[in-house]
C-alpha cells in the first residue's frame, strides 16, 4: 500500500494530467508556450501573497494569474515593444519579484524549491479538490469553446468573417489557461508547469492526424509520465516535478525522432 | 504569370502623385463632377436595402495614412463585383473592412440579416502545428456531410485531397480547399480575395468560370478582387476600379475603356483592352509568357496581330 501522499500525488498528477492535453495542445497551436510560461512563474508572487495573507494558495495563485493575464492584454495593445520581449519581461520580473516577496514572508518558512520545481509532500486533500473540480471546470470549458477556438486558431481572421466570436473565445481560453496554471504550481512548480502544458501535445503531434487524437495521446502521455515519474521519484529519490518532466522529454525524443530523420535525408 | 503582372501593372514612377492628387480631390462631399462619364454615377448617400452587404463613406486610415477614403459598395444577391487595383490600392483593406475585420475611422456597413459568408482569404499560411485533414478543415466552416464535402471538393478540382493532411498541400491545392470551405458554408456572399494566387495559369480562367457557374446554379453574389481584369470581365456583372476611392466603376467594358482606367493603370493596359473588346487579339502573352496548352481561349480567335 503506497503511502498516502504518494496516492494523493498521484490522483493530483492523473487528474491535471488529463485537463494539461488538451489545453496544452491548444498553448502549442496558438504558440503560447511563452505566454504560459509568464503566467506561470507570476504565480510565485500568488504564493507569496497566499502565505502572508493565510490564504488558499491556489485561489491566491489564481487571483495573480487572472491578473497578469489581463496586465498582459492592455500591454500587449501597444505596438512600440514586441509582445515576446513583454513576456520575458513579465515573466522575469515575476520571478524576481516572487523570490522576493516569498523569502520576506519568513514566519512560515517558505520552501523556495518546493514552489519553484514543485512539491508532491505539499499536496493536500483540498488540492485535490482544486484539481478535481476545477480540473472539470476547466476540461468543460474547453469542450464547450473547442470547435471555435480551434477554428480561430487555424486562421483567425477566417473565423472571425465566418461569425466565430473570436475575442470571447480567447477570453475564456485565456482564464482557463490561468486556472490550470494556477493549479499545476503545486506539483510541477512555477518553473516547470508550462513543461507539463506542451511537453505532452509537442510529444502527440507527430504521430496524430487528427486535433482530438492529439489531446487525447498528449493526456496518455500525461498521465504515463506522471506515473512513471513518482516511481522514479521514490524509487531513486529524485525530485518529484522535474521527474515527471524528464520523463515527458523522453517521450518527446522518441516521438520526434523519426520526423528529424526523415528531414535529413 | 511575372510577365502577365508586367503588363497589367507597369511601375509607373508618377502613381505616387497620381495618388496624392486623387487624394487630394477627393474629400466627402466631392461632386466628381470633372469626370462625369456614364460608368461613374455616384450611389446615393442611403444603404441599398436589397443589397447583401452595403457600405456607405467608408474610410479608414492607419498610422495617420488614408488607406481608404469615402468608398460606397453594395453588392446585390446574385452579382459578380469585381474590385481591381494597383498594387497598394487598398482592394485587401477593403474586403477586410466590408468583413468586420478592419476598424472603420469613418462612415458604416450594413449586411442583410442572415447573412452567410465564404470568405478566401488572400493569403494562408498553413499552420503545421495542428494535424488536419482537409475534410475537417473545410467543416470547420459549416459541419457538412461527407457527400457535400466531396462534391464541393470535386467542383474545385481538389476531389483527391479528402484525407490529407493540410500541411502536405501545395500553394495552389490550399486555395482550392480554402474555396471549397467558403463554398461548404452554403454561403449567400462569396468573398475571394485574389483567389488566383498559386493557381497555375490555365488553373485561373478555368476558376472564375466555375464561380460564375456556381453563382448561377446557388445564386449567391461574388465579391472578387483581383489584380487582372482580363481574365476576370467575362465572369464580373460589375468591376469597381479602386485607388483608395472609387475611380471608376461599372460594366467590365466600360471600365476598360474609362480615362479612369487608362490613367490608373497606363494607356498600355487599357489599349491592350481596346483590341481586346474588338476582337482583334493582340497577343497580350507576348510580355512573355506563352499561353500554355489546353488552356481555354480566353480572348477568342487568334488571328495574330
Amino acid at each position: 500500500m503506497p503511502e498516502p501522499f504518494l496516492l494523493r500525488a498521484l490522483l493530483f498528477g492523473l487528474g491535471l494530467a488529463v485537463v494539461a492535453a488538451p489545453l496544452g495542445c491548444f498553448v502549442v497551436w496558438r504558440r503560447m508556450a511563452y505566454y504560459g510560461e509568464a503566467i506561470a512563474q507570476a504565480a510565485l508572487i500568488g504564493v507569496a501573497l497566499g502565505l502572508a495573507l493565510s490564504l488558499d494558495l491556489t485561489a491566491a495563485v489564481l487571483i495573480v494569474t487572472l491578473a497578469v493575464s489581463g496586465l498582459l492584454l492592455v500591454l500587449g495593445r501597444q505596438e512600440v515593444v514586441p509582445f515576446d520581449s513583454l513576456l520575458g519581461l513579465i515573466a522575469h520580473a515575476a520571478l524576481a519579484g516572487g523570490v522576493i516577496a516569498a523569502s520576506l514572508v519568513s514566519g512560515r518558512q517558505p520552501d523556495l524549491m518546493g514552489f519553484l520545481f514543485g512539491d508532491i509532500l505539499a499536496i493536500t486533500d483540498a488540492d485535490l479538490y482544486w484539481i478535481f473540480l476545477g480540473g472539470a471546470a476547466a476540461l468543460a470549458a474547453l469542450v464547450a469553446i473547442w470547435r471555435p477556438l480551434l477554428s480561430l486558431s487555424v486562421h483567425e481572421d477566417l473565423a472571425a468573417a465566418e461569425g466565430t466570436a473570436t475575442e470571447r473565445v480567447k477570453l475564456v481560453f485565456v482564464i482557463v489557461l490561468a486556472l490550470v496554471v494556477a493549479i499545476a504550481i503545486k506539483i510541477v512548480g512555477a518553473l516547470l508547469t508550462i513543461a507539463f502544458l506542451i511537453m505532452p501535445a509537442a510529444a502527440a503531434r507527430p504521430l496524430v492526424r487528427t486535433p482530438e487524437a492529439m489531446a487525447v495521446l498528449a493526456g496518455a502521455f500525461g498521465m504515463l509520465a506522471v506515473a512513471a515519474g513518482l516511481l522514479m521519484s521514490v524509487t531513486l529519490d529524485t525530485p518529484a516535478g522535474p521527474s515527471i518532466v524528464l520523463v515527458l522529454a523522453a517521450l518527446f525524443a522518441i516521438s520526434i525522432l523519426p520526423s528529424v530523420l526523415r528531414r535529413r535525408r | 504569370m511575372q510577365g502577365r503582372e508586367g503588363l497589367d501593372w507597369p511601375l509607373r514612377p508618377t502613381g505616387s502623385s497620381l495618388q496624392r492628387e486623387r487624394l487630394g480631390h477627393d474629400h466627402p462631399g466631392h461632386d466628381h463632377s470633372h469626370h462625369d462619364h456614364s460608368v461613374h454615377t455616384r450611389p446615393p448617400a442611403v444603404h441599398d436595402p436589397a443589397a447583401l452587404i452595403s457600405a456607405r463613406g467608408l474610410a479608414l486610415a492607419r498610422a495617420g495614412r488614408p488607406i481608404l477614403t469615402d468608398i460606397d459598395i453594395d453588392i446585390s444577391p446574385r452579382e459578380i463585383v469585381t474590385v481591381i487595383g494597383p498594387n497598394g490600392a487598398g482592394k485587401t483593406m477593403l474586403v477586410r473592412a466590408l468583413l468586420g475585420l478592419e476598424p472603420l475611422d469613418r462612415g458604416d456597413v450594413r449586411r442583410l440579416e442572415r447573412l452567410v459568408i465564404g470568405y478566401a482569404p488572400q493569403r494562408f499560411d498553413i499552420d503545421r502545428a495542428i494535424p488536419l485533414t482537409v475534410a475537417r478543415f473545410i467543416s470547420l466552416g459549416r459541419r457538412g456531410t461527407r457527400l457535400e464535402i466531396e462534391r464541393v471538393l470535386m467542383d474545385v478540382g481538389a476531389g483527391a485531397l479528402f484525407d490529407r493532411q493540410l500541411s502536405e498541400l501545395s500553394g495552389g491545392e490550399l486555395q482550392r480547399v480554402v474555396l471549397a470551405r467558403a463554398l461548404v458554408r452554403s454561403p449567400n456572399l462569396l468573398v475571394l480575395d485574389e483567389p488566383v494566387r498559386g493557381v497555375d495559369y490555365a488553373g485561373e480562367a478555368e476558376l472564375y468560370t466555375l464561380i460564375g457557374r456556381l453563382r448561377t446554379e446557388r445564386g449567391f453574389g461574388v465579391l472578387l478582387v483581383s489584380h487582372d481584369l482580363h481574365v476576370v470581365m467575362a465572369q464580373s456583372d460589375r468591376v469597381i476600379c479602386l485607388n483608395r476611392h472609387v475611380c471608376c466603376s461599372g460594366v467590365p467594358q466600360s471600365v476598360a475603356q474609362h480615362p479612369e482606367y487608362a490613367r490608373l493603370f497606363g494607356p498600355q493596359a487599357a489599349r491592350a483592352f481596346g483590341v481586346y473588346l474588338h476582337q482583334h487579339d493582340h497577343r497580350h502573352d507576348l510580355a512573355g509568357e506563352p499561353r500554355p496548352p489546353g488552356a481555354p481561349d480566353r480572348r477568342g480567335n487568334e488571328t495574330g496581330s
